[in-house]
Order: C-alpha cells, then sequence, then structure tokens
C-alpha cells in the first residue's frame, strides 16, 4: 500500500482515512505493507521505526503495536499531502539545509542515480523520486496488489506493480478539480489520469467523486467502484457532566482554510446570523492558503469580534472544540467525501453539511445545502441555534447513524475488490 | 349477508413554500406547487375515479352506494384549481347513493390538543359539507382514524352524529371481528364502525404487489373474500385513501378495471348488498362494546400516533402550535387564524417522522421535502412568523403589518417558551 500520510503525520482527511482502513483491514487479517513517503522523526519511533533510503536495506521493518500484519517503509521525501506548489518550495529550501549537513553516508546504487536528482526544483521530481525508491523497496517484497493513495503515490504505483506483476488500485480520497476547482494543475492532472487509467480497479470514494472520475477524467464506470470511508469512534459517553455555562453558541468551521473547503460562505452565512441572532460565536479551526484571507473578509464583513481563528488543532484540541460546539458546518464547494462532519457527530455535534460532498452520500440525519446557498446555510444555523429539538433529534439520530459507517466494512470491500483482481480470468 | 361498506378519504395539504428565518412577508403557502398537485391527483385520480364510480351507481340502479370524506382544505383548493372536480362530486351527490362524513376540516389533529378548536373544525367542516352537497353528516372520522373512548365521547355529546369511524385493529378487538357494528365503551346510542384493514390494504396497498400471493388481484377473487363473510359477520368495512386510485396504484396496475367489475361480482351473490355507513348503522345493531382507553390510529404497522408525533420535533411544533391559540383567536384577524388553522394540517407534523426515514419508504414518497430535519424548520419559521404577527396585532391594536415590515425585535432571542420545552404529551 502505497500512501503519503499516516497518524501522527496528518494535515487533512487522508492520513485519517489510510489509517483507519489498513487498521481494518489488519483486524481482517490482511498483511500490508504502507510505503511512506515520509521520514518518521525519532520521537515518534514508539510507531514507526526509521527507514532512510540508503539504510532501508538493513534495517527491519517494525510495526505499530496494535497493526499486527502491516508493516510500514519509510521513504525520505518532503512529500506533504495538500501542499501547493509555493509552500513546497519553502519545505525543499529547509530540508536542502538540513540534508547538507546529515550527507556523507554512502547509498547504494540505485538510490544514488535517483538521488542525484534528488532534490530538484519541484513536486512532480519528488513524486517520481517517490516512486523510483518505492519501487526498488518493492524488489525485495512479496505482495498480491499494489493499492496506491491519492496522486503523489500513483506514479509509484505504476512502477511497483509493473514491477511486481501485480494488479494495480488507485483509491482517489481526491481529485484536481475538488482541490482546484477549473483552475486544474494540469501536471497534477495528467498525473491523475494516467494513474487512473493504468489502473486494473479505481476506489472512489464516494458516488460524487466517482461521476467526477468518469466525467472529468474518461475512466470506464465499470472500472469504479465506491467505497464509502468510515468513521474512527473516538468520541466517548463520559460521565463528567462539563456542563459549559455559556451564553453564547458556538458554530465550527473545522477543516483547511482553502478554496476548497469554501471559508467564505461560512462567513457570509455567519453575517447572516448575526443580523438575526446575537449571542453566537463562529470558531474557524484550521490553517491553509486562505486563512489571511478569511480574516481580513470576518474584519471587512464587520463580524471581525464574532468569529475567532484557532489554527490547525491536534488530537485532544480537536475533542476539546467539539465538546464545546453546538453546530458543526461543512460549506465545502466539492468534497469527495469529508470524514470531519463524521467525526463531528461521533462526538454529539450536529452538522450541517454541503450537497457538493461525498458524505451527503451516507448521511440522513444531517443538514444539507448547496455551498453557493449562504441564505439557506444561515437559516439552518439560526433553525438549529434556535430550535433545541431540532438539535436534539439530529444529535441523536446522527449519533446512531454514525455508528453504521465502520472501516470494517470498506476494508471488506476493498478485500473483496481485491480477491475479484485476483481471479485469473 | 355481508354489506360492503365504501368510505374514501379524500384529502390534499395546503403545502408550505420555502421559508426561511429571513422571509418577512405572510405567503406561507406554495401556490404553484400546491395548484399543480391538486391538478394533477385531479387528472390522474379524482376525475377519472369519479367518473368511473358515477356510471356505477347509475349502471346499479342505487345497489352501488358509496360514502367519502372530503377534507375542508381539499374543497377549498378544488374550488380554485380544479372546479370540474366539484362538480362530478356534486354529481355523485345528487345520485342519493352517496354520503358524506364529517371530519375536522382542516385534517387536524385538534382533538388532541384543543378540544375547542377541535370542535370548531367539525362544525366548519358539516357547514361546508352542507353547503357544497346539500348533506348533513351523519357520521363522523377523526383525522387519521385516531380514535379512543373520550373522542367517542365527546362526538356522542355533540348530538348530530349516529356513528364513528376507526379502524379495525388486533388489540382493541382480540377475537373479534372488525364485520360488526360495535358501540364505543361509555357511549349510549353512538356506534361505531371498524374497518377491516385486510381486505382494505389488500386493495389500497397490496393490489400492485408483485411479491404478494394473491396478485394478481380480480374482482371475482376479492368478491369471494367478501362472500367468505357470509354467517359470521355483517359488514365489510373498506376505508382507504381516494389516492388509491390512480395515483397510489397507478392506472397501469388494472385497478380502475378492478373497480370497473366489483360491484358486478359482489352483486353475483345473492346476499351482498353495497351500504353507506348511516345505512350500516341503521340496518345492525350492536354486537358489542368496545373498549378503547389508549389512543389508536390507521398509520404504519404500529396504528399509534408516532408518525404524527413520535419525535421531539413533532411534539415542539404542534405544542408551540396550539400553546398560541388563544393569542390567535384574540387577535380576530380571519387571514391569521386562518393561517394558524392551515398549519393544523397532520401532514405538515407527518413530514417531520424521523420512523424509518434512512430505509426510505413510504413516508418518503408523500413528502415534499428532503428531510423531516427541512420540514420542521420550514414550519418553525412560518409559526415563529405567525406568531409575530399576532403579537404585533395586539401590540398596537393595528392591522397586521404589511408584507415587508415585520416586528422589529427580530433578533430577540428565541421566543417565549421554545427553551422549556412543554409536556410532550398529548392531552388524553
Amino acid at each position: 500500500m502505497l500512501g503519503w500520510e499516516f497518524p501522527p503525520f496528518i494535515s487533512g482527511g487522508l492520513g485519517t482515512a489510510c489509517y483507519g482502513l489498513t487498521r481494518a483491514m489488519d483486524q481482517l487479517g490482511m498483511e500490508i505493507m504502507f510505503v511512506l513517503p515520509k521520514m518518521v522523526e525519532s520521537k515518534y519511533a514508539t510507531h514507526v521505526k526509521l527507514l532512510t533510503p540508503g539504510s532501508h536495506k538493513s534495517s527491519s521493518s517494525v510495526k505499530f503495536d496494535e497493526l499486527k500484519n502491516v508493516k510500514f517503509r519509510a521513504l525520505s521525501s518532503t512529500l506533504q499531502a495538500y501542499t501547493t506548489p509555493d509552500s513546497y518550495l519553502q519545505r525543499i529550501e529547509e530540508t536542502l539545509r538540513l540534508k547538507q549537513n546529515l550527507l556523507g553516508g554512502s547509498f547504494s546504487s540505485a538510490s544514488q542515480l535517483f538521488m542525484s536528482r534528488d532534490y530538484g526544483s519541484d513536486m512532480y521530481t519528488e513524486v517520481h523520486r517517490y516512486a523510483a525508491l518505492a519501487a526498488e523497496l518493492a524488489g525485495d517484497e512479496q505482495f498480491d496488489v499494489v493499492h496506491a493513495h491519492d496522486w503523489m503515490t500513483y506514479p509509484a504505483g505504476i512502477a511497483v506493480a509493473a514491477i511486481g506483476g501485480k494488479p494495480l488500485v488507485v483509491h482517489v480520497h481526491s481529485t484536481e478539480f475538488d482541490r482546484s476547482g477549473e483552475h486544474v494543475n494540469q501536471m497534477i492532472y495528467d498525473i491523475e489520469r494516467e494513474g487512473m487509467h493504468r489502473a486494473d480497479k479505481v476506489i472512489a470514494v464516494s458516488h460524487y467523486t466517482r461521476n467526477i472520475i468518469i466525467s472529468r477524467y474518461g475512466v470506464s464506470g465499470d472500472k469504479v467502484e465506491v467505497v464509502y470511508n468510515g468513521v474512527e469512534r473516538i468520541g466517548q459517553w463520559s460521565m463528567d457532566e462539563t456542563v459549559i455555562d455559556k451564553d453564547e453558541k458556538i458554530v465550527l468551521f473545522l477543516g483547511r482554510i482553502t478554496m476548497q473547503k469554501g471559508p467564505e460562505y461560512f462567513l457570509q452565512a455567519a453575517k447572516k446570523v448575526l443580523e438575526v441572532m446575537d449571542n453566537v460565536k463562529f470558531v474557524m479551526a484550521g490553517s491553509g492558503d486562505m486563512m489571511h484571507q478569511a480574516i481580513e473578509m470576518a474584519a471587512g464583513l464587520g463580524i471581525g469580534q464574532k468569529v475567532l481563528f484557532t489554527g490547525f488543532l491536534h488530537g485532544e484540541d480537536v475533542q476539546k472544540i467539539y465538546k464545546m460546539a453546538d453546530l458543526y458546518v461543512m460549506p465545502s464547494v466539492s468534497e469527495p467525501f469529508g470524514i470531519a462532519p463524521l467525526e463531528a457527530l461521533d462526538n454529539d455535534v450536529p452538522v450541517i453539511i454541503s450537497k457538493q460532498s461525498g458524505v451527503s452520500e451516507v448521511l440522513m440525519h444531517a443538514l444539507k445545502v448547496d455551498f453557493w446557498d449562504v441564505n439557506e446555510i444561515a437559516n439552518k444555523i439560526v433553525a438549529v441555534l434556535k430550535y433545541p429539538p431540532l438539535q436534539m433529534t439530529l444529535r441523536s439520530h446522527g449519533n446512531f447513524e454514525v455508528r453504521r459507517l465502520r472501516w470494517k466494512d470498506a476494508a471488506a470491500r476493498c478485500g473483496k475488490i481485491y480477491e475479484e483482481m485476483l481471479i485469473p480470468v | 349477508m355481508p354489506s360492503v361498506c365504501f368510505y374514501f378519504q379524500v384529502h390534499q395539504p395546503l403545502r408550505l413554500r420555502h421559508y426561511t428565518i429571513f422571509d418577512k412577508n405572510d405567503q406561507y403557502f406554495d401556490e404553484i406547487k400546491n395548484s399543480s398537485i391538486c391538478k394533477k391527483v385531479a387528472n390522474k385520480c379524482y376525475l377519472p375515479t369519479n367518473r368511473l364510480l358515477l356510471n356505477l351507481i347509475r349502471r346499479f340502479n342505487g345497489r352501488f352506494r358509496i360514502a367519502y370524506s372530503v377534507t375542508g382544505l381539499l374543497l377549498e383548493q378544488l374550488e380554485r384549481y380544479s372546479p370540474e372536480v366539484l362538480s362530478t362530486f356534486d354529481a355523485l351527490a345528487e345520485t342519493g347513493c352517496v354520503e358524506f362524513l364529517a371530519e375536522t376540516y382542516y385534517h387536524s389533529l385538534s382533538f388532541l390538543y384543543s378540544r375547542n378548536e377541535f370542535v370548531e373544525q367539525i362544525n366548519k367542516h358539516i357547514e361546508a359539507i352542507n353547503y357544497f352537497f346539500d348533506q348533513r353528516p351523519r357520521v363522523f372520522r377523526n383525522t387519521e382514524l385516531i380514535y379512543n373512548n373520550d373522542l367517542a365521547a365527546l362526538i356522542e355529546s355533540m348530538g348530530c352524529f349516529d356513528a364513528i369511524i376507526s379502524e379495525g385493529a388486533d388489540h382493541i378487538l382480540g377475537y373479534r371481528s372488525p364485520n360488526f357494528v360495535y358501540q364505543p365503551k361509555g357511549c349510549n346510542h353512538l356506534k361505531l364502525l371498524l374497518k377491516n384493514y385486510s381486505l382494505s390494504d389488500d386493495i389500497a396497498f397490496r393490489f400492485s404487489n408483485r411479491d404478494w400471493a394473491q396478485w394478481p388481484l380480480t374482482a371475482d377473487k376479492f368478491a369471494r373474500w367478501i362472500s367468505n363473510v357470509n354467517g359470521n359477520g355483517n359488514v365489510v368495512n373498506l376505508f382507504m385513501d381516494y389516492e388509491t386510485f390512480g395515483e397510489h396504484q397507478w392506472e397501469d396496475t388494472g385497478i380502475f378495471d378492478f373497480m370497473r367489475h366489483l360491484p358486478d361480482e359482489v352483486l353475483k351473490h345473492p346476499d351482498n348488498n353495497f351500504k353507506t355507513p348511516s345505512e350500516v348503522v341503521q340496518s345492525y345493531s350492536s354486537a358489542d362494546t368496545v373498549d378503547v382507553p389508549h389512543i389508536i390510529s390507521w398509520a404504519d404497522t404500529e396504528r399509534d400516533l408516532s408518525a404524527w408525533l413520535g419525535n421531539a420535533m413533532q411534539s415542539n411544533a404542534i405544542h408551540e402550535l396550539y400553546r398560541i391559540e388563544k393569542k390567535i383567536k384574540d387577535t380576530k384577524n380571519e387571514e391569521i387564524i386562518g393561517d394558524w388553522r392551515k398549519l393544523q394540517t397532520s401532514d405538515h407534523f407527518y413530514y417531520m417522522c424521523t420512523k424509518y426515514f434512512a430505509d426510505g419508504d413510504v413516508h418518503k414518497y408523500f413528502n415534499p421535502y428532503d428531510s423531516p430535519y427541512d420540514s420542521y424548520i420550514n414550519f418553525m419559521n412560518v409559526l415563529d412568523h405567525l406568531h409575530k404577527r399576532c403579537s404585533g396585532n395586539m401590540d398596537n391594536g393595528a392591522l397586521c403589518p404589511a408584507p415587508g415590515q415585520g416586528p422589529p425585535e427580530l433578533s430577540s432571542g428565541p421566543t417565549s417558551g421554545i427553551e422549556n420545552l412543554p409536556n410532550l404529551q398529548p392531552v388524553e
């Protein structure tokens, strides 16, 4: 399995999804080798043993305690999910400086070949470097299926599958159209397209995404299967009745503050809500390239004092913010799936979700809106805050509904897709 | 000698338009949607079925007889959108073989929440039936066949009814059959007619179901089942939604042909006949007393109120609605009172039902909203505005504010009482 995010190194839903899926596969007894592009820092060595490109042959792979059948391989790479070319450039310069101090060890020939054009000028080189390293690594390993998660691993997937003569599954967690709207990056699109076309099966996280794959990438429909994500149940029923004594209601936006997530619609709706209600605060938890724009916009709308920006939240802080929130809003412009609303429901927070999302296909007990319909978003926010029985009903039914979305089912579906591919025709 | 007693429920709600918290006018209802649905159902169901039944009545020279309960709300809509349907109903009334029943004018659940309002709506309906069809109803049916002993007592005390209609639910009948006339417990002269749900649902629900062992259902087969009641009952009460014909069961299922041949097949057996509810009551004396201390209805398998009052949103919405009754009536403003009454139609609460929602079933089919939550939000926004209209009235004693200039304090937090959830139990 080829991925590039895994907890605790996550910046979005992809790492969460990879973790949930592999964990469930592990429990079903599937053996997985998970190849990560990211070098893992030593302070997290409790989870995964370090594997640098130069030394991977000598080290044995180590497993997560709870993941019995999963082996991890980490490749040194600056690859990160959701980077834009700009922020990538900054990161690569930083890494370069670090590397120059560290370099000096001897590399095996193949690695060296690719290393030589290693820290090139752009992330596409990086993607191909990852592919080459993964291919080399795969030469030593036994596997039946290659499963690649999102575009950055597709070239690697293609290479590994070709070397091993094994079927390739590409798992589409998001497409360039989701991330960039109509301003697609042609290089990324080409990589995505090639990956989907060279794959034996394409797994889409929703019918919404499946439609994009078919209509925008020209992939034949019978090759594209839908496997919905699950949700890791962490929100637990707690005894401590910490009734947060607050006069103000809290409406939460949690996610990257980028064009894809529709932060401007959230703010415009907030403005409208504040026209008819006063005791509400809007919290935007997350970071992203539109963060500054969002802050300015809140100020421009004259609601700056009502909107709080928390920056990116980790683990416990996420739980805390859910505990405080009365409502979660996901106004995404294009959301292939959207695990966050499930987590919100799991934490007993009712949700308003964009109809332009995969998760709206699986959630019945959620309020649904068109992301551009700011009036309706505001209408629904007010309704939830104003009519307690609505919040109550959404919460109780929603929490129950989320329990039916299990990673185990997603893993079983993947397992079935593998089996079908492995049957000799 | 079973008598076949047909009664058809004819009703359409007035659907609300999309109404947000930001809307400030008093146009609550969706004219376009209501008129188009009314016309559609008129063409698919009301007109063809009325004509068919009218022909049958004429052909059988008074031996084929039926009954209707047409809500006031639908009569208003027909008058506006499909007057030709009204004239066919009128023609049916003139045959003398058609009885019209009384119910709440607005197809409301008012019995559960306001006895005064309940009685007012019945009287309004009686007047409407009298006006349109020149009949004074003698038999009462409550919305969704909701029923208990108290209802029967109340109806008897009104003094204008001979009988009341309800569901022949197993748990109230026990070993007894619905094919007799009964007397409600605690009543002296009022009689009780109970729906034979098995035979009724064979037509209303199972008719086109190909998985059903008895499919296809033919008129002679059904007539045989009715004749089987011979010696074991006096009357077979077939109560169903009128929209069964052409709307729930489409024309291509053969439902109209079935109905066309049914009277003939039933009357082939010399002991069989057709009677209207009033005629049934006059012909047969009551076989036993039926005790219904708890409320029943004809809905779903539960035969209870859960389709309208099963979740917190439904209870809240209906409580808020009836809580403002006095305020509304004190305005003496016919438009405000009219809008308030139109909001009482049971369908509005049915749309909020979350039971089976995730599975998508019959509840969904009749629902103009995407979800029960949307319907609750819409309803509450309308109710909120209506409430403000009557406050505006009372404050300055003037007429209600013109559209577009609602009361000033829109942001004064939740309207009184919304936070403290009222008692969620309907009065019994």
